[in-house]
């Protein structure tokens, strides 16, 4: 397609502004990890004036760092793989069957994303607390108890996507493997899973991201054995003063898998959103 | 089976032993079959039930019931103990005269206002590197890979990379400003003041945008090619198209995305914390944070659940209307 001058320009202008936008905050992370410590106490420059790696050995030291990881991961990794097999069984009930309360499954789960997390982060703590005290099972302060609140974070969007990628998926192959002797559990493992790859790949995405980044509950729910990087990272910060150089080493460390991660898998969240949320 | 299945219970995907006869030869008695068939799909839903159930249906009605008691620390260990209060904590919380409800509605306005800059122009953005990466050129694939980085950073590693650089003394944006454009005559506070309501819409914005490019980028891809070779045909031209075809095609896409970021935004808790802390300056004062402290920092647990009571019945409210003049407009395209 011949596009006019205008359009090329007006392209160019406004993509390099946006990469710019984009790119700066991501240059003062890695530049600034590099910096000394009165480096990154004096003006910002935008040059450093000598690059070293001591940032990158001290952030281990300053906080337990390596422990902090570990929670997240177990965390994350736990919430995402619990969260993705509850919706995809649920989102094939929604997909393939039709029964009384569909619906009113469907908008209960999808209006739960409008709650302010702040309206159930109050009675959970009290329910948590109260639970602790008379069964003696601990979920506040405990990872199980982030587990189990992390996977319902991701659960109605999950659900909700995984609905739209089901649809796609024609109802006839399901149908020729019941036809073959597949109970539904069967039909659902041996072809809408494997045909939903891209879909439930995306969903596992969007779910770790969210446990890994959650910032609100980890603050409240954990105590100092069970804190994730998204309060620990906070340690870097002492009373006089803040190790930005660490904090941004820190930063680094912590984003590089998810990002790794998200860019290499991004793909199959563009596909999952066209086939799920957005028809 | 007979050929007059129950209204709604019969699954829509009929079992294959009902419309093929024949096919398979299961033996299977028939009520067995149907019964399972019946309670099949609750089966399948059982656990999210369970789980929403669990951390979000009931403990919202039980952050309900706690916004008519007077629930503070020290009925934490035995929250039944603590008085009722009827309607006491709503009271305090829209009495807008006084210094409780001054102050909620004060933050209810900053996140208004906080809301539609950053959903403004998260979309604005987001629908303007869609519709101009739309066509390939080189170097796309990874300038899209870029542009996705903000969303993939986790949020507090992304937030505090702007605190830093908005640090009066050390950070970026001063010394952009003052140093090298010299466009400020000293060097503005950000995190605190008045500028922390914009610094505050600057981050928010940086991060979700590429959210709203991700979702006009997947709607894109459902416009067919031939609508644009139709109309370059008819002798239109790249505005043309942009507004006549790309834009009235993205319009579901719009809607669903326009929701969501509303609710995200409006919600949003962890910007703020992670720039301000436990308590933002008064310009930046955003709901969430303001219920949080009324919670968690003085301990007034009965208030801070009126408030969020009182924050869901306006989403809701706004949801409800938003839904119904969406819905109307798409009506007939629906049906």
């Amino acid at each position: 397609m011949a596009s006019p001058k205008s359009f090329l320009w007006t392209r160019r202008i406004v993509l390099t502004l946006l990469l710019l936008f984009v790119l700066v905050p991501v240059y003062v992370m890695l530049s600034s990890s590099l910096k000394k410590l009165q480096d990154v106490q004096g003006s910002f420059k935008w040059i450093p004036s000598g690059l070293t790696i001591r940032p990158y050995i001290d952030i281990w030291s300053t906080v337990p760092l390596a422990h902090y990881f570990m929670n997240s991961l177990i965390v994350s990794v736990s919430a995402t793989l619990l969260s993705v097999a509850v919706a995809i069984f649920a989102a094939y009930g929604v997909s393939r069957y039709r029964f009384p309360g569909r619906r009113f499954f469907t908008i209960t789960v999808l209006s739960t994303q409008m709650f302010p997390g702040i309206l159930f982060l109050l009675p959970l703590f009290i329910i948590f607390v109260n639970i602790g005290n008379s069964t003696g099972i601990q979920l506040y302060g405990s990872r199980l108890g982030l587990i189990i609140t992390y996977l319902t974070f991701s659960l109605p969007f999950s659900i909700w996507m995984l609905v739209g990628y089901f649809d796609s998926i024609p109802r006839d192959l399901d149908e020729a493997a019941k036809v073959d002797g597949c109970g539904p559990f069967g039909a659902l493992f041996r072809v809408v899973v494997p045909a939903a790859i891209p879909g439930i790949i995306a969903v596992c995405v969007y779910a770790f991201m969210t446990a890994w980044g959650e910032v609100l509950f980890a603050s409240i729910m954990t105590n100092d054995s069970t804190r994730t990087l998204a309060v620990g990272l906070r340690g870097y910060a002492t009373q006089n003063d803040v190790y930005w150089n660490q904090v941004m080493a820190a930063s680094l460390v912590v984003s590089v898998p998810v990002v790794a991660g998200f860019l290499l898998l991004q793909r199959y969240l563009v596909a999952g959103l066209t086939a799920g949320a957005v028809k | 089976m007979t050929a007059t299945a129950p209204p709604r219970s019969a699954p829509e995907a009929g079992p294959p032993s009902g419309k093929k006869p024949a096919a398979g030869g299961r033996l299977r008695p028939r009520i067995p079959v149907r019964l399972r068939q019946l309670g099949l799909p609750y089966l399948l839903l059982f656990p999210a039930l369970i789980l929403e159930l669990l951390i979000h249906l009931i403990p919202m009605v039980f952050g309900i019931i706690i916004s008519f008691k007077g629930l503070t620390q020290f009925f934490i260990r035995d929250w039944g103990s603590a008085p009722w209060s009827g309607l006491d904590n709503y009271r305090l919380a829209v009495k807008f005269n006084q210094p409780v409800g001054e102050a909620l509605l004060h933050s209810f306005w900053v996140t208004c206002g906080f809301t539609i800059l950053s959903v403004g122009f998260c979309w604005l953005i987001g629908t303007a590197a869609a519709i101009l990466m739309q066509d390939a050129f080189r170097g796309r694939a990874l300038m899209r890979a870029v542009f996705l980085v903000p969303y993939a950073l986790p949020v507090y590693t992304a937030v505090i990379t702007w605190t830093f650089m908005f640090q009066q003394d050390t950070g970026l944006v001063n010394h952009v400003l003052h140093d090298q454009l010299h466009l400020t005559s000293d060097k503005p506070f950000w995190l605190i003041g008045p500028n922390s309501f914009w610094a505050l819409v600057i981050v928010s914005v940086w991060k979700g945008w590429p959210f709203a490019f991700l979702c006009l980028m997947a709607g894109l891809q459902n416009i067919p090619r031939e609508l644009y070779e139709a109309a370059a045909m008819d002798g239109a031209g790249v505005w043309q198209q942009i507004r006549k075809i790309t834009m009235p095609s993205l319009r579901p896409v719009n809607q669903v995305l326009i929701l969501v970021l509303f609710l995200w935004t409006f919600n949003d808790f962890n910007t703020p914390y992670v720039m301000f802390g436990q308590s933002a300056p008064h310009a930046a004062d955003l709901i969430s944070i303001h219920i949080y402290q009324s919670s968690f920092i003085t301990w007034n647990f009965g208030s801070g659940s009126a408030m969020s009571v009182l924050l869901l019945l306006f989403l809701l409210l706004v949801t409800a209307v938003y839904l119904l003049l969406t819905s109307r407009k798409r009506g007939d395209a629906d049906a």
